[in-house]
């Protein structure tokens, strides 16, 4: 195996996210496409780490995924809050300003 | 040969789990593809001889942010499908995987000639855990401290967030009594 499979694969998860996040409405579905997308980034940041053999993109993934798990605490609590007020999750109906 | 078997065997779950998540109309779905896909990339860190970061991905993603997802999906009507108006706008797509490309060429250029020399060299004989130790608390730690302060934080803002107006139990309450209480909501709502 060399490195260049492992970025291949990483790409192609970060596409598929990418679609997600620019095709999906619904905010939760939107958070999992951002989730997918830093594990594809997370994949890739090991795989140069191996290749390498170098521990700084280990590193950094650590630091992805504490970034990761601080966004999904105060995103989801956001989430609830906007649930409560609006009864959706639909960015169309977060629309107030007509334009 | 194991290697090659395992990296497709687990390329092509993973992408397909992921596409799931990506494509599907149940959040439940979406949910539980997802939890599966983490678990598949994990595959990958194990393959790669990043044995703590494998271990890490399962704890953390599959265990505390799926975990928390399911959670905060009880407080949203999950079991029904996903409605959405999706009109999938082509030249949307075409800008912004283009932007995207633009930009890794931009942050690429300037180093893809150069040789790239090891700052952190792994060393075999201490394996992966203690390596990763080793670094982490020595040429790394300042970053280490900022992302705790990090998480305090966002673990207050997310029970400052969600907690709200969750001092009412409902199981302590009559039927008659949950009723007012979701009427009264209502109007306050509108």
């Amino acid at each position: 195996m060399s490195l260049n499979e492992y970025l291949i694969l990483s790409s192609l998860l970060f596409c598929l996210g990418l679609v997600g996040v620019i095709r999906r409405k619904n905010l939760l579905m939107l958070f999992f496409s951002t989730e997918i997308m830093l594990n594809a980034v997370n994949i890739g940041l090991a795989a140069v780490s191996h290749f390498h053999q170098d521990l700084t993109g280990q590193m950094f993934a650590f630091f992805i995924i504490a970034i990761a798990a601080s966004e999904v605490a105060v995103g989801l609590g956001l989430l609830i809050l906007l649930y409560k007020r609006k009864n959706s999750i639909n960015l169309d109906t977060l629309q107030n300003m007509e334009g | 040969m194991f290697e090659i078997v395992a990296f497709y065997l687990f390329a092509i779950l993973t992408v397909f789990m992921f596409g799931i998540t990506v494509f599907t109309n149940n959040a439940l779905y979406a949910l539980s593809s997802l939890a599966a896909g983490m678990i598949f990339i994990s595959a990958f860190f194990f393959l790669l001889n990043a044995d703590f970061l494998g271990i890490v991905q399962i704890v953390v993603y599959t265990g505390a942010v799926i975990a928390l997802y399911a959670f905060g999906m009880m407080f949203f009507d999950s079991m029904s499908e996903v409605k959405e108006k999706i009109q999938n706008p082509r030249l949307v797509f075409l800008f912004s995987g283009l932007a995207a490309l633009i930009t890794v060429v931009a942050f690429l250029s300037p180093i893809i000639s150069t040789n790239i020399i090891s700052d952190y060299a792994v060393h075999p004989e201490y394996g992966n855990t203690q390596d990763v130790g080793v670094i982490l608390f020595t040429k790394f730690l300042v970053p280490f401290e900022v992302a705790a302060v990090m998480l305090l934080v966002a673990m207050i803002g997310g029970i400052i967030l969600a907690g709200k107006k969750m001092d009412v139990s409902y199981s302590e309450l009559s039927e008659d009594e949950i009723d007012a209480l979701e009427s009264s909501n209502e109007k306050d709502s509108k």
